[in-house]
């Protein structure tokens, strides 16, 4: 008998695998599927769309035409194709929010776990020195530092946005990780004897990783949006694509008061759709750290508002 | 009392860190802003060596005096309110212009975002209240709003509601043509009509995040046990709604209210930016575009002290909302 159970063992840790692992991953909602789908095609036209569309850059005599066969989302004042700009944009764009997220995630998590988990002295410090930079407005901050540097690279300018903007996060896990901290479990195992590094990263550090990611998502939203502004102000990484340089070419080219919608709607629809699939994907995640945003449904709480007469009837209709 | 010291002491800290960073940034930065700037000063006018010694002592100089007696000049200039002399807009001393353009953008900007905040959260209250009604449906296409950028909302609104339909102004603060400013009525009616679409593009723009975070609150709020025994002791639900529910699920609203404080001011930039509105956001901008440095690190300074002054205020407010915050000291 533990012959035969133990032989089925491997496969029933492979079985047992994927259910164990569905419960740290949202469930499949509508939201999350929309999300998903619409972040992944964006992805993929930023990943794919720079190798199949014509140069960004060139520039042709006919200049402000409307959407034709050869030029799928019509071109520019100088002629240039739209759609290969878009795709250019995407990248450019997605790149940023790649490297404000990765440097956001290690930051807040150094001054918001690190600092919480150690306590003392380190805590106070940290969490003084993240406050204060939460309190210091960013986007005039990020002005001031680019408009001394002429030149800067798409690198310099994703840096700035992440020195700018990591306070929130590392202030949220810093709250979670102090209830963590002194959760039954984590203290449990303190006192048989783990190492701190250990409690750290295999009991403190899992039950963080659905506020990460969702962190992680605002973070890159946040990027996104701010590199926008900050390019629409003429402020942005120089000789780079991204759609708030398209927005501010558009906007210089009079597109808005030519009526050029093939000009300025996509960059901006683009920034919007992104926008909107990530916050889906967010909401996803949200409902992991807060279960009782989707335990209660509308029928729970009609029950909870019926009289005792009703809620009889309610169940007998039930059984 | 504790609770109050230890507020106060904490954006006294923050204060010194912000004029600090404010020393440091022209002093790290390659190039030589001193003398861009007196280079530009000088094509207006002759330079005194009084603004000369005002600048160096602003942005840093090439000079060999030690850097802590810049610093410590630095902070005379700050407390005796020099702040050098603007080049964009020549003769004019930076804190006139600051003061010319404060109040437009605390008018403009401070009202909309109240407006927005009383909106987001009374509708949110309602949404976590009727969980699943029509009003919670809505949410997503707020949250749409949001995600959308805000300069690109504003342009399209603009471009509808100034170019197409033209039902309001396209640019400025009031009419500069038929209206003196003072505080005579046309003056006042002139104002609110330019700044309707501005706050309405604001308004629209952050009302879905309020929104969102209040329902998502009033939702956790409402399962907890003192709600059940409010309801089972008759209560109306008109006053469970308010003084248990929304009185509590508020409290992380408020908080949030005060970090977006920050992003208010920050947003006012763009929003001036698309509307030529004539507020301090338009005057950093005019700043960064000219290289008129005193007159940026000027702006920044006061930007900061509002947003702390504001946190300050919201914090204070807090304490008395929530008396947990200040036993726990």
């Amino acid at each position: 008998m533990t012959l035969t159970t133990q032989a089925a063992d491997p496969a029933g840790a492979t079985l047992a695998e994927p259910s164990r692992r569905r419960r740290s991953l949202p469930p499949m909602t509508t939201k999350l599927a929309i999300g998903l789908t619409l972040g992944g095609l964006i992805l993929l036209f930023g990943l794919l769309g720079p190798y199949v569309t014509q140069d960004p850059s060139l520039v042709h005599d006919y200049g402000l035409t409307g959407p034709s066969g050869a030029h799928w989302l019509g071109t520019t004042q100088t002629g240039q194709d739209v759609l290969a700009q878009l795709a250019h944009a995407t990248r450019g764009s997605l790149t940023i929010g790649a490297i404000v997220g990765v440097l956001t995630l290690l930051l807040s998590a150094f001054f918001g776990v690190v600092g919480a988990y150690a306590g003392g002295w380190v805590d106070e410090a940290f969490s003084l020195f993240t406050n204060i930079m939460l309190v210091i407005p960013g986007l005039p901050l990020v002005i001031v530092i680019s408009s001394y540097v002429p030149d800067k690279s798409l690198w310099l300018v994703a840096l700035v946005l992440s020195i700018t903007g990591w306070a929130g996060s590392a202030r949220v896990l810093r709250g979670y990780t102090l209830s963590l901290r002194n959760r039954d479990y984590v203290i449990a195992s303190r006192v048989a004897g783990e190492k701190r590094w250990r409690v750290l990263t295999v009991e403190i550090l899992p039950n963080l990783i659905p506020l990460l990611a969702s962190q992680v998502v605002f973070a890159v939203i946040f990027a996104i949006l701010g590199e926008a502004g900050l390019s629409y102000l003429g402020l942005g990484a120089s000789g780079s694509f991204t759609w708030g340089t398209m927005l501010y070419y558009a906007q210089n080219g009079l597109a808005l008061r030519l009526g050029a919608w093939w000009w300025f709607v996509p960059p901006g629809l683009m920034l919007a759709l992104f926008g909107a699939a990530l916050s889906l994907i967010n909401f996803s995640i949200d409902e992991i750290i807060n279960p009782r945003l989707r335990d209660q449904t509308r029928a729970a709480r009609r029950g909870w508002r019926m009289s005792r007469q009703q809620l009889a009837k309610a169940k007998e209709a039930g059984l | 009392m504790r609770y109050l010291f230890r507020k106060i002491g904490f954006y006294l800290v923050a204060l010194w860190a912000a004029v600090t960073v404010n020393f440091i940034i022209p002093r790290l930065m390659p190039g030589d802003p001193v003398d861009i700037l007196l280079a530009k000063l000088g094509q207006r006018g002759p330079v005194t060596p009084e603004t000369r010694k005002s600048i160096e002592a602003l942005l840093g100089a090439g000079t060999d005096q030690p850097l802590w007696s810049q610093y410590t000049e630095y902070l005379h200039n700050l407390v005796t309110g020099n702040l050098g002399v603007s080049v964009t807009f020549f003769p004019a001393p930076v804190t006139t212009i600051i003061e010319q353009t404060l109040p437009w953008t605390i008018g403009l900007i401070g009202l909309a975002t109240l407006i927005s905040f009383v909106v987001g959260v009374g509708l949110g209250t309602l949404a976590g209240w009727k969980r699943g009604s029509w009003l919670d449906s809505l949410i997503p296409v707020t949250t749409m709003f949001q995600s959308v950028p805000y300069f690109w909302l504003a342009l399209i609104l603009l471009f509808a509601l100034g170019s197409i339909w033209p039902v309001f102004p396209l640019n400025g603060g009031y009419d500069v043509y038929t209206v003196t400013p003072g505080w005579n009525a046309a003056f006042l009616r002139s104002v609110i009509y330019y700044g309707t679409l501005p706050a309405l593009t604001i308004i629209l723009s952050s009302v879905g995040g309020w929104m969102l975070g209040m329902r998502n609150m009033m939702v956790s709020t409402l399962s907890e046990d003192y709600l059940v025994t409010a309801e089972a002791k008759g209560l109306r639900p008109g006053r469970i709604r308010l003084r248990y529910a929304a009185r509590n699920a508020i409290l992380p609203s408020i908080s949030g209210f005060a970090i977006s404080l920050g992003f208010v001011v920050a947003g006012s930039i763009v929003t001036e930016a698309v509307f030529s509105y004539p507020g301090i956001g338009s005057a950093l901008l005019q700043a960064v575009s000219g290289n008129d440095y005193a007159l940026m690190q000027g702006i920044f300074l006061v930007i900061t002290l509002s947003v702390l002054g504001a946190n300050l205020l919201v914090d204070l407010l807090y304490s008395v909302i929530d008396p947990r915050t200040r036993t726990r000291g």
